[in-house]
């Protein structure tokens, strides 16, 4: 038998490196809450990195990621320097934190953290992994502030899956900070002050806003915000809801709603509500909690991680965002048809969704037909990781932005359960997807190199059966166990 | 359907199902433990027309089984022919899909690796199976993504890969269909034992008589057979993957190398794990938590590597499992002598693969008492007696203290 002397070369051991800088505080998110929280740890004579993903590289928005921009991009976002300078001029703050001698690394995501815990110890200390268009590294913290903010939620309903569809944060992305919104003329769903907020932006952007669609019998949002829209000539389309969304090799042209009326538009807003981000929280195996009032599932209590902005929790107005949610889900899915996506990088159908169908690439023989949601059901309450390892809705490669929650919803509807019954599918890390070379550790440490093996490093395993207990075993463990460090 | 580079079977599938069909009637089998490996069993037997019930703390294939590489080449396995006998038609027999897939190319970016490749090939092809060598050139002309720096490799005409999460399912629903229970989320609190027997398994989800119980617990077998006051020794670690942004399409999906493990999915995608794993302690509610660590850089950089023309594909998820392993690495496939209707399976880290068969040798031990078709008498329980308490010290495979 092979005994390692009390020692696996082949552990995890040291092998992870440390992080190649460490500061007291790292800020993730340079919106106003980020800037506020790094320019206070500056002022405290704290060091401090903050990093901000804007602008994002096209490619990554052309995936909808991390908002969904609905490829209602201009050109103008294909040139980084540009870019880069807009971005800096759109907060003022950006300076100001600067000045005040806080770290800004622009164009850089926060793809992970990694902090020792259940079912890991062997990282040197806790640390944020980092990526900007050039590399990815990891760099340690005693402090860390997310101000990741909130993004888009997607609900589908026929057409949705075309460029011209995109969510109320991508707009005012593309119109407050970018200036490179491509659309002229946008039709807006929801009423809530997310959809009031987005209208006012994009009309004092000179951008014509053909209405607002509430299914609900009145506008949701704050009165006073009801009143400006109105004062602005902006029509509501109030107990109804985008039947369809009709368009060509562009995208969207027009809209047809329940109630028949159509609406001529380049652009179809999903403004029904943001999702804190808690991305980073979830992968890292952080705390949550579910709050209606403050958007979805927000950070619970982490110890060392102070979340700030919309990330922490959309602002308690009394309004139930879920219950809104669920029922527009509830509506759009009624217009829906068996053939409307549901996920767009999988090209998952609802029907396929609600059958718990696999991927159109293989067979479907009679059984496999036979099965659904209903029989999955039958054998305990639906997990969305489940249904996306079976119907791959969810695994593509905007890492479930566009499906994630309209997808827990439908599984809350068909479990007859409120959204909360139904687990949140898991985040995990990248949380933003990058290219191998960049996540890649092109300078990793000799003893990692020296200490890689395929699978665990026991020799014994490899060894053919028929060699078990005679001379060869020996030879074949003596060759295996030489051949690992590769 | 079979393959160029093993022995040709001498029955098919087909009629090994016809044989063993009513062997088990009547028997009532609980299984605990819903990974592939119970699983398969389960089917299995209710292939023979037992009556099977499987408990899961969870969901079916929800840990290691769930989250492996899909690789089913294991050629050091006496499952192995009967592993290769059985995939190419288990979709056929389960009536799902699994998306396995035949044959297996492994390519070297080193000297070392190259070496070490062309020892497994010889290996190979000294039990018969059939291994041809490639050069640089010849890999790149069959792998679209390597690149400049391989140097060679090697062609398994056999094995292959298969979805893992599919799979498991896939002996779920077959098992259903057959008339099996699966309780999920139903983990077991004890067990009743009469004469020597187990007569009945308790678990959240009720009371489940039995004539013959399988324990197929992955890394929570320890805990449930001391209850039984059988020791079995194991230690759990976490292992960890990468999954990028589908690729083109390559002839043959089942390309791993460079201290890697993994395939190309038929989606595309590229799944690949391996290097250091981390020892962990074992919680009989089963992990607390499936972390992945910055492990997901080296991984990227060795598939970088490795498909040097997919270097630009985003990786868009990773995750870790947690595997038990056996003191020498082997698999435990043994019926009990006391009490004597308990059967263990542990595949000790390698189990997907050998599923199809794992499940007939489990089916044999249960029913007839001995393993039809290969022998395993070098992989029961009896080869541990008498392992001294400090086996995990000794090999450096301890769990660190909590913090």
């Amino acid at each position: 038998m092979h005994i390692n002397n009390g020692t696996d070369p082949h552990a995890i051991g040291t092998k992870l490196p440390a992080p190649e800088a460490r500061y007291d505080m790292v800020v993730v998110g340079a919106g106003p809450a980020g800037l506020t929280a790094a320019l206070a740890g500056a002022g405290e004579g704290k060091s401090v990195l903050l990093v901000d993903e804007n602008p994002i590289p096209g490619a990554a928005m052309g995936n909808d990621v991390p908002l969904l921009f609905g490829g209602r991009m201009t050109t103008a976002t294909q040139n980084a320097e540009r870019m880069l300078e807009t971005v800096f001029m759109s907060e003022p703050m950006l300076e100001a934190a600067m000045d005040a001698g806080v770290e800004v690394l622009l164009g850089t995501s926060a793809w992970g953290v990694y902090r020792n815990g259940a079912g890991i110890t062997g990282l040197p200390e806790n640390v944020v992994a980092l990526a900007d268009k050039d590399r990815g590294w990891i760099v340690g913290y005693n402090e860390l502030v997310l101000a990741t903010g909130a993004r888009d939620l997607a609900i589908g309903f026929p057409g949705w899956n075309q460029p011209g569809v995109m969510g109320a944060a991508a707009l005012e992305r593309l119109l407050a900070h970018y200036e490179a919104f491509a659309g002229k003329r946008i039709l807006i769903v929801g009423s809530h002050n997310l959809a009031l907020e987005t209208a006012l932006l994009a009309r004092d952007k000179g951008v014509d806003v053909a209405g607002l669609v509430e299914v609900r019998s009145a506008p949701q949002g704050d009165a006073a915000l009801a009143e400006a829209v109105r004062a602005a000539q902006i029509p509501f389309y109030l107990e109804d809801a985008p039947a369809e969304a009709i368009g060509g090799i562009d995208g969207v042209e027009r809209v047809r709603l329940r109630s028949g009326a159509e609406i001529a538009v380049d652009t179809v807003v999903l403004a029904i509500g943001l999702v804190p981000s808690i991305e980073l929280i979830d992968a890292m195996g952080g705390k949550r909690v579910l709050d209606g009032a403050r958007g979805g599932y927000i950070p619970g209590d982490n110890d060392g991680v102070t979340c700030v902005g919309d990330c922490a929790g959309l602002a308690d107005t009394g309004f139930d965002h879920v219950d809104y949610r669920m029922e527009w889900a509830r509506e759009l899915g009624k217009l829906s048809k068996g053939d409307t996506i549901v996920c767009q990088c999988e090209e998952v159908t609802r029907a396929d969704l609600l059958g718990v169908q696999p991927p159109r690439y293989l067979e479907r023989p009679a059984p496999m037909q036979a099965r659904s949601l209903d029989t999955l059901i039958k054998d305990g309450p639906p997990n969305p990781d489940q249904i996306k390892r079976l119907t791959r809705a969810g695994m593509g490669v905007c890492q479930g932005r566009r499906c994630r929650d309209q997808v827990a919803m439908m599984l809350a509807m068909a479990a007859d359960g409120p959204f909360g019954s139904v687990p949140l599918a898991t985040h995990r890390a990248p949380v933003r997807p990058l290219p191998l070379r960049i996540l890649a550790d092109w300078e990793e440490s000799e003893e990692m190199r020296a200490g890689w093996d395929v699978w665990f490093g026991i020799p014994t395993q490899w060894v053919p059966y028929r060699d078990i207990d005679t001379p060869r075993e020996r030879e074949h463990q003596t060759a295996i166990a030489e051949g690992w460090s590769l | 359907m079979t393959y160029v580079g093993m022995p040709t079977p001498k029955e098919t599938p087909q009629e090994t199902m016809a044989k063993i069909a009513g062997s088990a009637k009547g028997m009532k089998v609980v299984i605990v433990g819903g990974g592939v490996s119970g699983l398969s069993a389960g089917w299995w037997l209710a292939r023979s027309g037992a009556e099977v019930t499987v408990l899961d703390k969870g969901i079916v294939g929800w840990e290691a089984s769930g989250r492996n590489g899909g690789g089913a080449s294991h050629y050091q396995s006496p499952l192995f022919e009967e592993e290769q006998r059985m995939w190419p038609h288990m979709d056929a027999l389960l009536g799902y899909p699994t998306e396995h897939q035949q044959e297996r190319l492994v390519i070297a970016v080193s000297p070392k690796q190259l070496n070490q490749y062309h020892y497994l090939a010889k290996m190979n092809n000294d039990m018969g199976y059939r291994v041809d060598l490639l050069d640089g050139d010849q890999v790149r002309s069959m792998v679209p993504l390597a690149g400049d720096n391989c140097l060679g490799g090697m062609h398994y005409r056999f094995g292959g890969h298969a979805n893992p999460q599919r799979s498991v399912q896939a002996y779920a629903w077959a098992l259903q269909d057959l008339g099996g229970r699966i309780y999920q989320h139903s983990p077991v609190t004890g067990f009743e034992t009469v004469g020597g027997k187990v007569t009945a398994v308790h678990a959240t989800s009720g009371r489940h008589e039995c004539d013959a119980v399988v324990v197929a617990a992955g890394p929570q077998i320890q805990a449930l057979m001391a209850k039984l006051g059988v020791e079995v020794p194991l230690a759990a670690a976490r292992a960890e993957m990468i999954v990028t942004e589908p690729a083109p399409m390559m002839p043959i999906g089942g390309v791993d190398g460079n201290g890697l493990y993994g395939r190309q999915t038929l989606r595309g995608n590229l799944a690949y794990g391996g290097g250091p794993h981390e020892w962990l302690e074992t919680f009989e509610a089963g992990p607390p938590a499936r972390p992945s660590s910055p492990l997901t850089r080296n991984l990227a950089r060795r598939v970088a590597e490795l498909f040097p023309k997919a270097a630009h594909l985003n990786v868009i998820r990773s995750w870790a499992g947690i595997v038990e392993n056996t003191p020498d690495g082997r698999p435990i496939i043994d019926r009990m002598k006391d009490p004597e209707n308990v059967t263990v399976i542990t595949m000790s880290g390698v189990g997907f693969g050998l599923s199809p068969a794992s499940g007939h040798a489990v089916r044999d031990l249960v029913v007839d008492g001995a393993c039809s078709f290969t022998d395993i008498a070098k992989i029961s329980l009896s080869r541990f007696d008498g392992i001294g308490a400090d086996w995990r010290e000794q090999r450096g495979w301890q769990a660190p203290k909590a913090a």
